[in-house]
């Protein structure tokens, strides 16, 4: 991809940089849109309607009517804040999201860094994630804020453990950590004949991983149900309380990134990633395309789903849930795999 | 562990009914109204906008007695025996002139008990509901229509008349004192012959 940039831009560095753009661009068109459908998905849940007023066709333009809005609104640091730490935490929280989409397989054309230890490097890098959240809520200098950080930092911690299991029972069985050379595994359809070749159709075990799998990532991208680092109604929006503006706004676009990379993350591992359900017929970079960012959308429109079915769990029930289930379950389940490629 | 699988199975199959649900609504339609392009008629009964049809209204003040937070307030004056201020559409008639007659919608509470009370049913709830104002005095419903010199008019000839009532009614006393101390004084001695 960088190579067919570079013969078309004359000079490389801004082919480069084009290059090194595109996900921003993703990611920015991707929010916008995902905050929209958010509304809609939850407002059609609640038989509602949305927003309906701001551009034409059911409101579409009302995120973009908001980011101009946050633009506008004023920068407030809280006295006693620690300034630089308080100004430089939204944004690399948002620099952590964004620089694990290096990794990303986008199509068989297209990836940011075909590195050899892409799994790890993603997992490595989100965990800036907690450290930035923790960060901001320390620079407040606000007891809820710190509170909210706290329990960010415990929850993301503890089911960073889970994530990984599930990961390395994914790993296990593709024999690779470079995400290309996964999402190449895939392709085909000779699964029971019909099936396409996706690792979850694949074993038994997979499946049980990826609910796991699944379940932790809602819980990383901090999601109802498990959304007690913001929890509205408890904390006042906890981390991000003495967060306005754009500032906010950052913090709230790498929410969202976080849940597509997250997402994209499991579509790689679990779905085939850019590869089409349908063997050859609609494949090709541009097709490859496609189909990875619609199994990421299907998994982030699974998570809005939730939010708007499931209730928040108290901060207890939370440690409960990883450690006395999902971290067991993914230990035996991690065994059980690796029992089945030896034996098959 | 087997405890542990056995709960995890009925928390992923009762997320599951959760999902069915929502996911139903997803695709009900919506029950909004688009309320200020489309707005839902009102029932009957509905409790909003107070009015008074204050050619109907007779001042007996029952209303404001009825209120809970006193937010009527009405002054009458009573008519001269000159004047005649007609009846009421359901034929009572009328004896006051409403020199001023107040709802402070502010206050009210839409409890509807200022409704029934009233004999010539002029009192109402009407279905308006859209008064919000920037202003609290403008929630201040005036119905009364007489100009302050026609109130101060009425009140003078009230006081006037008065006057002349207490004048008439003195005299009227004074008269039958007199006739009284008349009749007294003969039946006393038609008493004292007759003993
Ligand atoms: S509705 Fe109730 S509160 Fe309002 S004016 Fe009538 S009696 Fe008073
Ligand atoms: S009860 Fe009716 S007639 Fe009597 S003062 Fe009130 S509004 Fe007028």
């Amino acid at each position: 991809m960088l190579n067919t940039l570079e013969n078309i831009i004359p000079s490389p560095v801004i082919a480069l940089l084009i290059f090194v753009a595109l996900p921003l661009v993703l990611v920015s068109i991707y929010a916008l849109f995902a905050i929209w459908m958010e509304r809609k998905v939850a407002a059609h849940i609640q038989d509602r309607l949305g927003p309906m007023r701001v551009g034409g066709w059911h409101g579409w333009a009302q995120t973009i009517a908001d980011m101009l809005k946050l633009l506008q609104k004023e920068d407030i640091i809280p006295t006693n804040a620690s300034r630089f730490l308080f100004k430089l935490a939204p944004f690399l929280l948002f620099a952590a999201s964004y620089a694990a989409f290096s990794v990303i397989p986008f199509s068989s054309a297209y990836i940011g860094s075909s590195v050899d230890i892409g799994v790890f490097y993603l997992l490595a890098i989100t965990s800036l994630l907690t450290l930035s959240v923790l960060m901001g809520a320390w620079a407040s200098n606000n007891k809820w804020s710190l509170l909210g950080g706290m329990r960010t930092a415990a929850q993301m911690v503890s089911y960073e453990v889970p994530t990984i299991m599930s990961v390395l029972s994914v790993l296990v069985v593709a024999g690779s950590l470079n995400l290309m050379t996964v999402t190449e595994m895939q392709t085909g359809n000779t699964t029971l004949g019909f099936l396409p070749d996706w690792l979850i159709f694949q074993n038994p075990f997979l499946l049980i991983a990826f609910v796991i799998f699944f379940i932790s990532i809602v819980a990383e991208s901090h999601r109802v149900p498990f959304d007690l680092p913001e929890s509205e109604s408890e904390l006042v929006a906890g981390f991000q309380t003495e967060y306005s503006g754009m500032r906010w706004g950052i913090f709230m676009l790498a929410e969202y990134a976080d849940m597509l990379l997250l997402s994209l993350l499991g579509s790689v591992l679990f779905f085939g990633g850019w590869n089409s359900p349908f063997g050859e017929f609609m494949a090709g970079p541009i097709w490859g395309f496609f189909w990875f960012i619609l199994k990421g959308m299907v998994l982030v429109f699974v998570m809005m789903w939730m939010r708007w079915t499931l209730p928040r769990y108290r901060v207890d029930q939370l440690m409960q849930i990883c450690w006395g289930f999902l971290i067991p379950i993914s230990f035996v389940n991690f065994v059980l795999i690796a029992l089945w490629e030896m034996i098959f | 562990m087997v405890h542990a699988l056995k709960k995890s199975l009925v928390t992923l199959k009762s997320i599951l009914t959760g999902m069915k649900v929502t996911m139903r609504h997803l695709f009900q339609p919506s029950v909004t109204i688009r309320y200020p392009d489309v707005r839902d008629e009102l029932p009957e009964t509905a409790r909003s906008k107070l009015y008074v049809n204050i050619d109907d209204c007779i001042g007996c003040k029952l209303c404001e007695r009825a209120c809970p937070v006193n937010c009527i307030s009405i002054e009458t004056v009573q008519a001269t025996s000159d004047v005649d201020l007609g009846k009421t559409s359901t034929g009572n008639p009328k004896r006051f002139w409403v020199t001023n007659f107040e709802i402070d919608m502010a206050k009210c509470m839409y409890c509807d008990l200022c409704v029934p009370p009233c004999p010539t049913d002029c009192i109402t709830m009407v279905p308006e509901y859209e008064y919000s104002e920037f202003d609290r005095n403008n929630l201040l419903f005036q119905f009364s229509e007489l100009s302050p010199d026609k109130v101060e008019e009425v009140k003078e000839k009230l006081e006037k008349e008065q006057e002349e009532k207490q004048r008439q009614k003195e005299e009227a006393a004074r008269k039958k004192e007199a006739e009284k101390n008349k009749s007294e004084d003969s039946p006393a001695e038609t008493k004292s012959t007759e003993e």
